[in-house]
């Protein structure tokens, strides 16, 4: 079997890319890529483009190698990646939308994030007209007697973000459910090319906004990876400090509101009372209930205030005593649970094909989880277990998030115990003429990736590539065989970004 | 379950003194309701929350406005599934073109007399996505806006701030003939 290595040995390897290599393949060494991840040796990371160019980057699961491989294409196509693996269709749908690349051979053409409202086609590549008369889209057909279809959304009955749900049901039973996204589209690519560093993290933090934290991290890290730039300790334990508060609060929002989507309210007011405590500490101890743009690329934008710890703390302390009960409540109520076990399964093997991260992947059997598995700064120093499970049900996400907010109380009471003195940013060098880096950072929902080239300091080209893209195809396969009325509990476990995934 | 419940019945609310309206927005809402509140809401309004766009921070804030420390729902502001049951529209963020349609028939479907919040500073502008080919800007290009809640994002005390001010003038405007 062929290392990650060896097939970087392959092509022309770039200079200036941090911290992993990238090369230059050809169309072969890109086709013998495609089907290695079809054969479940490596994982896709992410899926993007360029004017004249498509990048893959990969990670070996056994070593935890990670190459980015890029394939130039010339005539405006590329061999499909998704033809053999279809993680990677709607990536590459979404390189025709926005490039104008098309990937040959694969098995859906159809537009992804292009819905014909933008007035041009391929808006970062050789932009054209759009289309006079918008034709409509094709939803994937399902043939059956008395089947029926339900379309829900883009505006939806809750205070939630847009997308379209198309299901297909026999009776109460749903055969198959198509998503369609794209609504929240923003354009975030084409903002961030020729943007400054400074807007770079300002763009990056307002993708996601549940994730704010963890976009910003992910994107000062890889344009610290680009510039060799090396952060002052104190900023690597307040930024992972943010990263587990931001966590900590959207662990327990979603306990409660998966709970809330079974109609039981109770846990849902009393998680919403403890998230709210999060964010009130994050505020009086950063200024920012959600805390955004306190991560930059050299370090972090303010130190915690005065006070700030001792707040965090008595936080810490009160979820402490409090916690315990809901979980045992949580545990106890057999009319919950009832909803939750054995509902929306994902099965082990489709986690691990589509690379699914965070709690979606850990609830499925797949223990990656970036803190960990690539152990950057200050993680590596800290304790923590990574909890997996095998059931892969809505029951299993909840008591993986569970568990994640136990590991969090106890990463936040370490880093505020050895919170290092010193300053908490060094100035950022403008770099040599071309710099790239990239970078990948655990954040509540899974991992984020940043990839970005640099020129003369200025952002040439950054993609961002959000945990959802890999999750939100998998929330299709779940549903099927579920009744209607347990999609909002399916979906609730999952939490998906519309925003994180539409950019 | 049952210590839980019973616990909270001696325990003090966690529910805290209502915010004074925002005087701001009181100001900006003064000329915005004088006709259309003409009609009795009494001190009630349903609100239907439609994102336009925003990266979700809003919608966070927002929910948080049903917690147990603000609980929006004692001055009679309620959210609601569909628009035919709203008063008031709430929108976040930079209104995208992929989202603009979806945003008009929402207002539409809307029954009158009928409000307009937007919420966050993409709301008002666009913010920092303004100029992309995907963002039409800001909500009032699309909808007419009556109030204008700023923040990135608003916490949610300012939100209450601005929606007890619209609630004011609603009901000053309903008793005044």
């Amino acid at each position: 079997m062929p290392s990650l290595i060896d097939l970087t040995l392959e092509g022309r390897k770039v200079g200036q890319h941090g911290p992993w290599p990238r090369v230059v393949v050809d169309a072969p060494v890109w086709t013998f890529a495609a089907s290695e991840l079809a054969h479940g040796r490596w994982s896709l990371l992410g899926l993007w483009g360029e004017p004249a160019t498509v990048h893959m980057a990969i990670m070996d699961g056994q070593t935890a190698e990670i190459a980015v491989v890029s394939l130039d294409c010339p005539d405006r196509t590329f061999p499909s990646v998704g033809r053999h693996h279809p993680p990677a269709l709607r990536l590459e749908r979404t390189i025709d939308d926005l490039f104008g690349l098309s990937a040959q051979g694969s098995p859906d053409a159809r537009p992804w994030l292009d819905h014909d409202r933008w007035g041009v086609r391929f808006p970062l590549g050789d932009r054209i007209d759009a289309l006079p008369t918008a034709a409509a889209y094709r939803f994937l057909a399902a043939d059956g007697d008395g089947l029926h279809q339900i379309a829900v959304g883009p505006v939806h009955a809750g205070i939630i973000e847009p997308g379209h749900f198309r299901f297909t049901a026999s009776g109460e039973t749903v055969v198959r459910l198509e998503q369609r996204l794209g609504y929240v589209h923003k354009g975030i690519d084409g903002l961030m090319t020729g943007a400054s560093l400074e807007r770079g993290a300002q763009l990056a933090g307002r993708t996601s906004g549940d994730s704010t934290v963890a976009y910003a991290y992910a994107f000062s890290r890889a344009a610290e990876a680009a510039l060799d730039l090396v952060v002052p300790d104190r900023a690597v334990f307040l930024r992972a400090l943010l990263a587990e508060l931001e966590r900590l609060a959207n662990h327990l929002g979603d306990i409660g509101a998966i709970c809330n989507d079974a109609s039981f309210t109770l846990m849902h007011a009393h998680c919403g009372v403890l998230r709210e405590s999060v964010l009130r500490a994050a505020g009086a101890a950063f200024g920012h209930r959600l805390m955004r743009d306190i991560i930059v690329p050299g370090g972090v934008s303010r130190d915690i205030g005065d006070g700030g710890a001792e707040t965090i703390q008595a936080t810490l302390d009160n979820i402490r005593l409090r916690f315990p009960a809901l979980v045992e409540l949580y545990d106890n109520t057999a009319s919950l649970q009832d909803r939750t076990v054995d509902t929306g399964t994902l099965k082990p093997p489709l986690a691990r094909q589509y690379a699914a991260g965070g709690y979606v992947g850990r609830a499925s059997g797949r223990s990656f989880d970036a803190r960990r598995t690539l152990a950057y700064p200050p993680y590596d120093s800290l304790r923590f277990d990574v909890p997996v499970l095998s059931e892969g049900d809505v029951n299993a996400r909840v008591w993986i998030r569970i568990r994640e907010v136990e590991q969090c109380v106890s990463l936040i009471d370490q880093i505020l115990s050895r919170l290092p003195e010193g300053p908490t940013r060094k100035d950022v060098p403008l770099g040599g003429e071309v710099r790239e880096g990239m970078a990948i950072v655990e954040g509540f929902r899974g991992d984020v990736l940043v990839w970005l080239r640099l020129r003369n300091g200025l952002i040439e080209r950054c993609h961002m590539r959000d945990p959802s893209w890999f999750q939100w195809p998998l929330l299709e396969a779940v549903i099927e065989n579920n009744i209607v009325a347990d999609f909002p509990l399916c979906n609730k476990s999952f939490n998906c970004s519309y925003s994180g995934h539409d950019l | 379950m049952r210590k839980l419940l019973f616990e909270s019945v001696f325990r003090q609310p966690l529910t805290e003194r209502a915010p004074l309206p925002d005087d701001a927005a009181v100001a900006e809402l003064a000329t915005a309701l004088g006709q259309a509140a003409r009609r009795r809401l009494g001190r009630s309004l349903s609100i239907r929350e439609v994102d336009a766009g925003s990266c979700n921070g809003c919608e966070l804030e927002i929910h948080a406005l049903n917690n147990a420390y603000y609980d929006v729902e004692r001055f009679g502001l309620r959210f609601v599934a569909s628009p035919r049951h709203a008063d008031v529209l709430m929108v976040t963020g930079p209104v995208t073109k992929n989202m603009r349609e979806a945003l008009e028939r929402t207002y539409h479907a809307m029954p009158n007399p009928k409000w307009v919040v937007a919420v966050g500073d993409c709301a008002r502008n666009g913010g920092c996505f303004a100029g992309s080919y995907a963002v039409v800007g800001g909500v009032s290009e699309v909808v007419p806006v009556d109030l204008h809640i700023p923040g990135c994002p608003p916490a949610p005390t300012a939100m209450l701030q601005g929606l007890l001010a619209l609630l004011e003038r609603a009901d000053a405007g309903a008793v005044t003939p």
